[in-house]
């Protein structure tokens, strides 16, 4: 187990370091850009060279590169080329906005769509089966960005109403705070409830097909027990790796739904940084996310081992 | 499929596999209509969409860019059936051409995306040792990244253009070469890949006329799953401002910012191009998961999850 966690480690730690060698070097290979910008916007400087200096762009890429990672690693992200602030500045502000709609995007869907794929597999082929089943189908294929333009606009239309677009955060006034973030959280979150919804009970009808439910049938156990205490626990080990392969996706809808709902989240400055071509944002953000998707998977493949003592890593 | 080359038993052997091949799509499409009935209902919106696409210039009543100041943010009438938006273009007729722009990036990009992933699947099978471990560490840090910031990124360095978004979503691929890669690794030990190497068959020759024939049902599976991704993701990114670039009609932009100022005075501009957008990924979706049930059923789990 130890031996494991460890392995797994080394192997993030390599996976974080090609992303960030690929995320740099693509950036550099167009040059200029942002001097470009910067000189014609505000004439920060009197010419390329000077401002190439003070931005450290004309030291070599490897240079550039190593100062860039070696930053990283003592926990210093780098200054913004575009504001001369820090990023980690900018995202410590930024960070909790995003990491709360990814959270109530992943509880949320998964209280709700658990309990309801448990609920299709046990009445499979009733007409519950067919209403729930049909909706999660369309959940997985209506567009997050879609779902959050009608809920900025229908309401607005019909009732002169529309959802909350400044953000609070959630030390200054927790409620105030959750009424603006649930909503869009909640949508993030659409998508991933079809999905989990049909992989439950997909997974929840292939258990129950199992010799074990067989014998516990034949022990004449009470229906309620079987399903509920012998076949989910089994079925939710699929679901749970389905979990963490679309932690990738879910934060990716964050980018559009902050956007939409005019949230100051990472996805945001991604976006604004991306603007102006200022690339230490952009990359620091893409390797944070990437982190996060790494860690989360490590986490996902602990916990099969708990959910199922069977699995046991040397 | 094949090339003509000597007729060897081998070739004969294939080109009778092709014959097969095509009279088992017909079989398909009749397995789909009297088995999978919900993923006839996906193979019909399809092709009504990829019609569209296709005989664009002849279904809609106006060009795409063709404004009609007098008639902008006008509701639906017999001139306008959709509407009009801010410069008053016909929605109808927007919408139509937006299929083209959709299914021609989704298509172009899911059939670079397969040859990507099967190039990179079935080497990193086959060959193994030091280079399978470097390719699969890089996807590995591939996987690590949420798809829409990467393509992101790359598309704010490449501008914005429908081939640019083309060739950058086939990337979305690179992820599925796992799968291949574990076909490979299984077909690998099949007796007839061992006589293939008895015989001295080129790796290349081996590769690409036994392996890849057994790797063609997954390949075709993983692409019609990830055509609705694919078009999802095409829509997210022009509707943040880094697909499709303006005139053309991209359904993700015209939902964007563009649009949304109009939006409560003219709901049907938030409504429609939704509409379309989700019949589509829907339709895509529920085909590739009927195939993929026809075809392969071991497959099931792969893919059919979630979707940005």
């Amino acid at each position: 187990m130890y031996r494991f966690v460890v392995r797994r480690l080394l192997l993030a730690a390599l996976t974080m370091f090609i992303v960030s060698i690929v995320t740099f070097f693509m950036l550099r290979l167009i040059p200029g850009d942002i001097i470009d910008l910067m000189l014609a916007d505000f004439g920060y400087a009197a010419d390329r060279g000077l401002l190439e200096t003070q931005l450290g762009l004309n030291l070599p890429l490897y240079t550039q590169f190593s100062n860039w990672f070696f930053g990283l690693l003592t926990g210093d992200l780098g200054d913004s080329l575009w504001t001369g602030r820090t990023v980690a500045e900018e995202l410590s502000v930024r960070y909790p906005v995003t990491i709360e709609l990814a959270a109530i995007a992943l509880i949320s869907s998964v209280v709700i769509s658990i309990p309801v794929g448990i609920i299709t597999a046990v009445r499979q082929d009733t007409w519950v089966d067919y209403i729930l089943r049909s909706t999660s189908i369309g959940f997985v294929a209506v567009p997050v960005l879609w779902i959050g333009t009608l809920v900025i606009t229908v309401p607005a239309i019909l009732w002169g109403w529309s959802p909350p677009l400044s953000y609070v955060p959630f030390a200054d006034n927790p409620l105030k705070n959750l009424s603006v973030m649930l909503l869009p959280g909640l949508i993030i979150g659409v998508p991933l409830i079809g999905g989990v919804i049909r992989m439950t009970r997909a997974m929840m009808l292939e258990v129950v097909r199992q010799d074990y439910i067989r014998t516990a049938w034949a022990k004449g156990l009470r229906p309620r027990t079987i399903w509920y205490r012998h076949a989910v626990r089994n079925a939710m080990i699929p679901v749970l790796s389905l979990l963490g392969l679309q932690i990738p996706f879910l934060l990716g809808g964050t980018v559009v739904i902050e956007q939409i709902f005019n949230l100051p989240g990472m996805g945001q400055y991604m976006l604004s940084s991306l603007q102006h071509r200022d690339y230490v944002p952009a990359q620091t953000i893409v390797l944070i996310f990437a982190a996060g998707t790494v860690l989360i998977n490590l986490i996902v493949d602990l916990l099969y081992s708990y959910l199922d003592p069977r699995i046991r890593y040397a | 499929m094949v090339s003509n080359e000597n007729m060897s038993t081998e070739a004969v052997v294939s080109r009778a596999h092709g014959n097969s091949l095509r009279s088992s799509a017909r079989n398909l499409i009749a397995r789909l209509y009297r088995e999978k009935p919900l993923g006839f209902i996906g193979a019909v919106i399809v092709f009504i969409m990829i019609t569209m696409a296709a005989f664009a210039p002849w279904i809609a009543p106006y060009p795409f860019d063709e404004p009609h100041y007098s008639n902008s943010l006008e509701g639906s009438s017999p001139a306008f059936i959709m509407g009009t938006d801010f410069l008053g273009r016909d929605l109808f007729s927007r919408l139509v051409y937006g299929a083209r722009v959709s299914i021609t990036v989704a298509v172009g990009s899911v059939l670079l995306g397969s040859l990507l992933a099967g190039i990179l699947g079935i080497t990193s099978g086959y060959i193994g040792g030091r280079y399978d471990t470097i390719v699969q560490r890089a996807v590995d840090a591939w996987m690590s990244v949420p798809p829409l910031l990467f393509l992101l990124f790359i598309m704010s360095i490449l501008g914005p253009s429908a081939l640019n978004v083309t060739i950058v979503l086939g990337l979305v691929a690179i992820r599925e070469s796992r799968v291949l890669r574990g076909s490979v690794l299984s077909i690998k030990e099949n007796a007839y890949i061992e006589a293939a190497r008895i015989n001295a068959a080129s790796t290349g020759r081996i590769l690409w006329q036994h392996v890849l024939p057994n790797v063609m049902v997954p390949i075709i599976i993983l692409a019609s799953l990830r055509l609705g991704q694919v078009i999802l993701i095409e829509a997210s990114l022009s509707f943040l401002g880094y697909g499709v670039p303006a005139p053309f009609p991209s359904w993700g932009r015209m939902l964007s910012s563009e649009s949304r100022n109009y939006m409560e005075t003219a709901p049907w501009l938030a409504i429609w191009p939704g509409v379309f957008l989700s019949l589509t990924v829907f339709g895509w979706n529920v085909l590739g998961d009927a195939l993929r049930d026809l075809l392969d059923p071991r497959m099931r789990g792969t893919g059919g999850g979630y979707r940005s």
